[in-house]
C-alpha cells in the first residue's frame, strides 16, 4: 500500500502544528512495515492526538480521556494477531497515568505514541503534566508552583521494555515508529513537538529549541536492557493454558432420608481464625446430603484474622425464603466477640432452643436450654472448636446426623484432612450430659 | 434432584459461562470480589481471558476494547465501582458495545459499608449515563436468579448492543444456599448479528452504525477484514463525528427506541395471585424473599395478599406493572432503600392507593415487618 492516509479526511491541525508531522511519520512507518490494513488498529483518546483515528485507513477506536490504553489492551487480548497502535497527548499522559504504568509493568504487545506539546491545545492552553514552570500558558500562575514530569524516566522505572524520546520534527521518526511497532512489548515513542495554536504564541520553542531539550533530557533511543522479559499477552497464555481444570459444578442427591424433616435455624458465634464459615459450610452440605434446602449467611469483618466471625444458617424441607434468622434453633456460643455481634438474640431464645456454649464464654440471660463444654478439658485446639461442636450436635441429631455429617466431611475434604477433621468431630459426639 | 450450594456471586459466574462469556476485567471490591476470583477459575481453562484491571476505568475500557474485537464480556463492581464505571457507561450506551456489569449493591453512600447490603443503587445504574439514555436493569432474588438473569443479560447487551446491568446485592451475592442449576429452563443463547458480508471479506458498503429505524446495527469486529470504527463522539452512521442536528436527533431516538420498543420482551417477573387479595405487594431483589414469606403467613393467618416480584426493573415494565395491578384497590411497595422505584409505580397507577416502605439501615427487612405494614399501611 502507498499510503494508509483516508484522503477523505486530511489533517486538520493548525498551520505549523507537529501533530501533522507526526501523522505522516505514522503513515509512513505503516508503509515501510507493510502493514495490512485489517489487522491494524489506531486507538486514541480526547485532544488534538484524538483526531488521529480518523486520518487512516485501518481499523480505529476513538474512547475517552485518558484511556485509550485501556482500550487497546482489550482489543489486543481479545485478538493477539492485531498491530496495535495508540497516541495520546500531554493531557492523556496525565490523566490516564494510571493506565501507562499498568502498561509498562504489563509489557502487552502495544506501542504507545506520546504527542507531548507541553499543554492542553484543544481547551485553551492550561497546563499539562509536562509543561515546564517557567511557561507562559492558559492556567495563570498555577504551572509555576508544579514541575514537570519525564514520561520516559517513568517508564523506565514503571518496566518499559522499549522506549524513544525524540522531536516530532526528527526527519527518522519513521523508522523510530517502525523499530517501535517491531518491537514485542510495550513501545513507548514520546514526541515532542510544537503547538502552534497556543503553546508557542507565548514561549520561545521551536524545533531547535525541542533539539536542546532533548540533549539535556535523559538519552531514550529504544530497548532498554534492565527492563528486558517475556511479552506480557505470551506469558498471560502460558500461564492460563496451564490451568486445566474448570470447577464443574458440585452436585448433592438426597441420600438420607430423615423421618422427622423440621426447619432448622442454626447460629455459629465465633471469632475470625476458629474456621466458622467452613463449619457452617459443612452443615449445609449434609443438610443437602438428606433433601433439605440450605442457606448460608455469614457475618466477618473485612480484616483477618481478627474480629467476629458469625454463621447463619437456616435448614428447610420448603424452599427458603428470608434468610435472616428468626428463631434459632441450635445457638453455638464459641467467642465473647461472637456473642457480643448477636447479643439481642438470646433474651428472645425459647427453652426449645438448644445452646452449646464454651467454658470460658459469657452469656448474657437466655431461657434457652444451654449446654456448657470445656473444650480445653478434651484437648480441642480452638480453631477446632467449631468442628467439635458439629460433632457434638450431631451426636444428639440436633439438626444434622453423624452419618450426615461424615459425608458432608468426606465429600468436602481431601483424604488426609477428612481424617484429622473426622477425629475431632468423633471428639464430642459421644458426650452425654 | 441433585442440589449445589453457592453463593450468588458463583451463580453469575457460572450463568455467564453458560452464556458464552470469554472476557472478564474487574477490579477488587466488597462483595462483588468473588465474581472475578470465580471468573478467574472458570474462563482460563475455557480459553476465556480474565483479567484484573489497574482500576475501575481500566478494567471497563478493557471490556470495551474485548466487546468491540467481538468477545461477549462480563465485569462486576459494587457502587463505588460504578461511580468509576460511568465514564464508559456512556461510552458503551452512545457506542452500542454489548456488556453485562453486575453491581452487586452494598450500603452507600459513598464507600459506605463493605459488606452490608442495599438497594441503593437502583436509580444510580438507571442514570449513570451522560445523556440519561434507557438502560436494561435485571434484579435477581436469590442464587438461582442470579444464574438465569445473568444469562438473559447476556441475550439482551447482544440483541441489542448494550451494557446490561445486573442489580445484585450484598445479601445475594454472598449469601450461600442450595440451588437447582439443572432445573431451570434456559433461554437459548443469542448470538451478536453480525453484518452478511465484511467479516472475511471486505464489504466497502459497511457503515458500523447503520441501522434501521428503531433497530440495532449490524456487527462487525475490530480486526475483521471490513475496516471498522468505534467512537466515543456524536457520529453518524459511517462512525465519525457528525454535527448535522438530523442525524443526531435519530441516532438519540433509535437509541431510546431500540429499549423502550423491546420492553415486553425485556419484562421478568414472579407473580403470586391468590384468590380473594385486595392487596398487591410489588418488590424486587432480595426483599420479595421476605415479602413471599409475610403473604405465606398472612394467607395462613386467612388474609389473601397477592405478590408481584420484578425481575427487571428498567425498561419499566409498564404495561406488566399496570396489567398486573389492575384488579388490586391497594399496592403495597417494599423496596430496601429509601424509595427509588416507588415513584414510577406511583406514576403508572394514579388511581391506586399506593401504601411505601423503605429501609436502608445495613440489615434485610424481616417477613415481620412487612406483614405490619401490609396489615397497616
Amino acid at each position: 500500500m502507498d499510503s494508509f492516509l483516508n484522503t477523505k479526511r486530511p489533517p486538520v491541525f493548525c498551520p505549523g502544528c507537529t501533530h501533522e508531522r507526526i501523522t505522516k511519520a505514522v503513515d509512513a512507518a505503516l508503509v515501510k512495515l507493510n502493514l495490512e490494513a485489517d489487522k491494524t488498529v489506531l486507538v486514541s483518546d480526547i485532544g488534538c492526538s484524538g483526531l488521529f483515528d480518523t486520518f487512516f485507513n485501518t481499523h480505529a477506536l476513538h474512547g475517552l480521556h485518558g484511556r485509550a490504553l485501556t482500550y487497546a489492551a482489550g482489543i489486543k487480548l481479545a485478538n493477539p494477531d492485531l498491530n496495535v497502535i495508540v497516541t495520546m497527548g500531554d493531557g492523556g499522559l496525565g490523566i490516564g497515568g494510571a493506565h501507562v504504568l499498568a502498561a509498562c509493568r504489563k509489557n502487552l504487545d502495544l506501542t504507545l505514541i506520546i504527542l507531548n506539546n507541553f499543554n492542553f491545545g484543544m481547551t485553551g492552553g492550561q497546563y499539562s503534566v509536562t509543561t515546564p514552570s517557567d511557561a507562559v500558558v492558559g492556567s495563570e500562575f498555577l504551572n509555576q508552583a508544579e514541575i514537570p514530569i519525564d514520561i520516559c524516566e517513568i517508564a523506565k522505572s514503571g518496566g518499559a521494555t522499549w522506549i524513544n524520546r525524540c522531536s516530532g520534527h526528527d526527519s527518522s521518526l519513521p523508522d523510530i515508529l517502525c523499530e517501535a511497532i517491531k518491537h514485542k512489548g510495550f513501545s513507548i515513542v514520546e514526541t515532542l513537538g510544537l503547538c502552534t495554536g497556543r503553546y508557542t504564541k507565548r514561549n520561545q520553542l521551536t524545533p531547535k529549541v525541542i533539539d536542546e531539550m532533548i540533549e539535556r533530557l535523559p538519552n531514550y533511543s529504544g530497548i532498554v536492557e534492565k527492563n528486558q522479559r517475556p511479552e506480557y499477552g505470551e506469558q498471560y497464555r502460558n500461564l492460563a493454558n496451564q490451568q486445566k481444570n474448570f470447577p464443574e459444578l458440585f452436585k448433592v442427591d438426597k441420600i438420607f432420608d430423615l423421618k422427622d424433616m423440621k426447619r432448622q435455624e442454626i447460629v455459629i458465634l465465633g471469632s475470625a481464625g476458629m474456621r466458622i464459615v467452613t463449619a457452617g459450610d459443612m452443615v449445609c452440605y449434609a443438610a443437602i446430603s438428606a433433601g433439605f434446602n440450605a442457606s448460608m449467611k455469614n457475618d466477618y469483618n473485612i480484616t483477618v484474622l481478627r474480629g467476629q466471625s458469625v454463621s447463619e444458617l437456616i435448614l428447610s424441607p420448603e424452599k427458603i425464603g428470608y434468610a435472616g434468622i428468626e428463631s434459632p434453633t441450635v445457638v453455638i456460643a464459641l467467642s465473647d466477640e461472637g456473642v457480643q455481634r448477636r447479643i439481642k438474640l438470646f433474651s428472645k431464645l425459647e427453652p426449645s432452643t438448644f445452646l452449646l456454649k464454651e467454658k470460658s464464654v459469657s452469656i448474657p440471660e437466655t431461657s434457652a436450654t444451654v449446654v456448657e463444654i470445656d473444650f480445653k478439658e478434651y484437648q480441642i485446639k480452638k480453631q477446632d472448636w467449631a468442628l467439635a461442636s458439629l460433632g457434638f450436635i450431631a451426636g444428639k441429631n440436633q439438626g444434622i446426623t453423624m452419618e450426615m455429617l461424615d459425608f458432608a466431611l468426606k465429600s468436602r475434604f481431601k483424604p488426609a484432612v477428612y481424617e484429622s477433621a473426622i477425629e475431632i468431630v468423633k471428639k464430642l459426639a459421644t458426650i452425654t450430659m | 434432584m441433585a442440589l449445589s450450594f453457592m453463593e450468588g456471586n458463583e451463580a453469575v459466574a457460572r450463568g455467564a459461562i453458560s452464556a458464552g462469556c470469554s472476557f472478564f476485567a474487574g477490579y477488587p471490591i466488597t462483595p462483588a470480589s468473588t465474581i472475578f476470583s470465580n471468573m478467574l477459575t472458570m474462563l482460563p481453562p475455557n480459553g476465556g481471558i480474565c483479567i484484573q484491571g489497574e482500576d475501575e476505568i481500566a478494567s471497563m475500557g478493557y471490556c470495551i476494547g474485548a466487546s468491540m474485537a467481538g468477545r461477549k464480556v462480563l465485569t462486576a463492581t459494587s457502587g463505588p465501582g460504578i461511580s468509576l464505571y460511568s465514564e464508559q457507561i456512556s461510552f458503551a450506551i452512545g457506542s452500542e458495545i454489548p456488556m453485562v456489569i453486575v453491581d452487586v449493591q452494598r450500603l452507600g453512600p459513598s464507600t459506605g459499608s463493605a459488606t452490608r447490603g442495599a438497594d441503593g443503587d437502583i436509580q444510580f445504574l438507571r442514570w449513570s449515563n451522560t445523556g440519561g439514555l434507557p438502560v436494561v436493569v435485571l434484579a435477581p432474588k436469590d442464587a438461582l436468579d442470579c444464574y438465569t438473569l445473568t444469562i438473559h443479560a447476556f441475550n439482551f447487551a447482544e440483541e441489542l448492543r448494550c451494557p446490561v446491568f445486573i442489580a445484585s446485592n450484598k445479601e445475594i451475592g454472598m449469601t450461600r444456599e442450595s440451588v437447582d442449576l439443572d432445573s431451570v429452563e434456559l433461554p437459548p443463547i443469542v448470538e451478536r448479528k453480525y453484518s452478511e458480508i465484511g467479516k472475511d471479506e471486505i464489504n466497502h458498503k459497511y457503515l458500523p452504525f447503520e441501522a434501521d429505524k428503531d433497530s440495532v446495527p449490524d456487527f462487525l469486529p475490530i480486526g475483521c477484514k471490513t475496516l471498522v470504527r468505534q467512537t466515543s463522539s456524536t457520529h453518524g452512521a459511517d462512525g465519525y463525528i457528525t454535527i448535522d442536528p438530523n442525524v443526531i436527533a435519530q441516532s438519540q431516538e433509535r437509541l431510546i427506541n431500540k429499549i423502550l420498543n423491546a420492553e415486553e420482551r425485556l419484562t421478568l417477573y414472579e407473580e403470586n395471585h391468590r384468590q380473594g387479595a385486595d392487596t398487591l405487594v410489588i418488590s424486587y431483589g432480595v426483599t420479595s424473599r421476605a415479602v413471599e414469606d409475610a403473604c405465606e403467613m398472612l394467607s395462613k393467618k386467612g388474609k389473601a395478599v397477592s405478590t408481584l416480584t420484578l425481575k427487571t426493573l428498567f425498561p419499566i415494565p409498564q404495561k406488566l406493572i399496570r396489567e398486573k395491578s389492575e384488579q388490586y384497590q391497594r399496592i403495597v411497595v417494599i423496596e430496601m432503600n429509601m424509595g427509588q422505584y416507588v415513584e414510577n409505580i406511583t406514576r403508572l397507577l394514579p388511581t391506586k392507593k399506593i401504601v411505601f416502605y423503605g429501609q436502608m439501615n445495613g440489615v434485610l427487612i424481616t417477613p415481620a415487618k412487612i406483614m405490619e405494614v401490609i396489615q397497616n399501611g
